[in-house]
């Protein structure tokens, strides 16, 4: 299969269960609501080492529950134990320390964590609760904590909704020079980008440092993705072919199988531009995780 | 449904406790019919007192000057309870669930030590909305109150959890002794607002004559607000722009008691 002359790697790419969590963040405007995100969603790219992967879905076009401009993050993590860690921390130092901010919990989830019922403690008996009840909330009843902060309050929900959700599906992109692979990568993830319920959690949607599981040295869990670096393709058994010399990956999580395989597809279309040899994708012969992208069935 | 007309106006009270989702959900209607309701000492069946259509449903409409009947939706749980007409005391006292409308006013305590569940009346309510019997120590405890329009004394009385909202004014007492929850009253206050409040927040947006025990704090627009709006609006509540955008003054108290209650007053 080519698109624009791109070939795409009759292979798949394997992707496996995450904890996955929606937190809207308001603010007094859009700027200090998206601060309050970036700062949230740094230092998250990878369970490897940040503990969490992160993003910013996107403004929130609804209403919000305070009527203020809102933003979407979606957080990732392996366990429910983890994500709730990982929500706790990133809300109490990124989100409550960032002014006007308040949090909301935005997914209807599978299971919830207590977030601000754990990070009212900040308010040194002060605190206040706040319940929306369920007969006016629709199906069941929502609390606030009002923590009391140097401009105001801070107001966080008490619980968070958690759900089954899929992380570390992805591509390769595989081009004749850095320059144009990374304006092809950029293309796939402004395409990405568009779709709700995925996140890109690597620097702008990118990553150039693309993993395999385990390494040579005993006391590392993964290593860097040999088979897919140029500089030592005759030294390993390599998938980087002629004509190549940048590679880059695109790793996303979502919400879902199906939004994970939409914006595939659209980020693979957008980056088939002229200068790019071939896409493929990361796998580990199907022993890692349980959801397999096939590139060619997704571009169907 | 079940339709339930009444048949003449009474001036003696009828205990109708009995007319709950909670009883009627399974009954025929030849039960529906015999169910007892004490008319002053003696008792009376519900098919003397009313016109019934239907069975076995937890959807109940009744209809006429209902001012007399008390009780109505006591302790229910589920379903709905929709009245055309005025009714008597107690309606939806020690309410755990369900729905209750009312297009009329209703007399007193209603949602007395209610724990959940959500009565909204169209028109004025007595004293003691929400509020609690004599003898016991905490009020209302989660569930939401709409009156549409005005109040008497002592709303929210010894409130513990939940929201009680009055567009229109209220009389003396709202929300004294209140433990916890939160009152919003778009009217006028009466006298010895939060009198003796341990936590909970009461809103208004007319200037209050405060106790001394009331301390002020800040000028501020709480979010939390803003959130509370969001969920009225989606009862159909039309919430003026300003109110959105506030500032409200903030005073703690009673500090005559655990003093960390609060009356937020709208400021602008």
């Amino acid at each position: 299969m080519e698109i624009n002359g791109v070939f795409i790697e009759d292979t798949y790419a394997e992707a496996f269960t995450m904890q996955a969590s929606r937190v809207l963040i308001t603010a007094l405007n859009e700027k200090w609501a998206l601060e309050a995100a970036r700062s949230m969603t740094g230092f998250a790219t990878s369970v490897i080492g940040c503990g969490g992967e992160a993003g910013i879905e996107g403004i929130e076009t609804q209403e919000t529950p305070d009527g203020r401009p809102g933003v979407n993050v979606l957080l990732f993590g392996t366990s429910k134990k983890n994500l709730q860690g990982q929500l706790i921390q990133r809300i109490g130092q990124s989100v409550m320390t960032s002014p006007t901010s308040a949090c909301f919990n935005n997914l209807e989830g599978e299971e919830w964590v207590s977030v601000g019922g754990k990070l009212r403690f900040f308010g040194d008996g002060f605190q206040i609760s706040k319940v929306i009840d369920a007969a006016i909330n629709g199906h069941r009843e929502r609390r606030f904590w009002r923590i009391p902060v140097m401009d105001g309050e801070f107001l966080v929900e008490d619980k968070f909704g958690i759900k089954s959700a899929v992380g570390g599906g992805n591509f390769f992109i595989m081009g004749e020079q850095v320059e144009i692979t990374l304006e092809a990568a950029e293309r796939a993830v402004d395409a990405m980008k568009k779709i709700s319920g995925v996140i890109m959690p690597f620097p702008g949607g990118i990553v150039r440092s693309g993993s395999k599981v385990g390494s040579k040295y005993k006391f590392l869990i993964a290593s860097s993705n040999t088979a897919f670096c140029p500089t030592i393709r005759k030294q390993v058994p390599s998938q980087v072919p002629d004509g190549v010399n940048s590679v880059l990956e695109i790793v996303i999580d979502g919400m879902t199988p199906e939004a994970i395989e939409a914006a595939m597809k659209v980020g693979i279309q957008a980056a088939c531009i002229p200068g790019i040899k071939k896409i493929s994708a990361g796998n580990y012969g199907g022993k890692l995780g349980k959801y397999h992208f096939y590139l060619r069935k997704i571009l169907e | 449904m079940i339709l339930l007309k009444l048949k003449e106006k009474y001036d003696i009270p009828i205990e109708a406790e009995v007319i709950s989702p909670d009883i009627f959900f399974d009954k025929t209607h030849t039960e529906l019919c015999g169910l007892p309701l004490y008319y002053g000492n003696k008792e009376k069946k519900l098919g003397e007192v009313f016109e019934v259509e239907g069975e076995k449903s937890d959807q109940i409409y009744l209809e006429g000057d209902l001012s007399k009947i008390k009780k109505i939706g006591f302790g229910m749980s589920r379903g709905k309870i929709s009245i055309k007409g005025n009714v008597g005391l107690h309606l939806g006292a020690f309410m755990k669930g369900g729905e209750i409308f009312v297009e009329g006013d209703v007399d007193s305590w209603v949602g007395a030590e209610m724990t959940g569940g959500f009565i909204r009346i169209k028109g004025n309510a007595g004293n003691r909305v929400g509020g609690i019997y004599r003898g016991t120590t905490v009020g209302m405890n989660r569930g939401t109150i709409i009156v549409e329009g005005n109040a008497g004394y002592e709303v929210g009385s010894f409130m513990r959890r939940g929201l009680i909202v009055i567009l229109g004014n209220v009389g003396d007492f709202t929300g004294s002794y209140m433990i916890a929850g939160t009152i919003f009253v778009f009217g006028t206050l009466g006298a010895r607002t939060g009198a003796g409040m341990r936590r909970g927040t009461i809103v208004t947006f007319n200037p209050v004559s405060l106790l001394p025990t009331f301390k002020y704090d800040t000028t501020y627009t709480p979010d939390f607000l803003r959130v509370y709006f969001h969920f009225l609006k989606k009862q159909g509540i039309s919430i003026k722009e300003e109110y959105l955008k506030g500032p409200y003054r903030r005073y703690h108290g009673d500090i005559s008691e655990l003093g960390k209650g609060e009356i937020l007053e709208f400021a602008a």
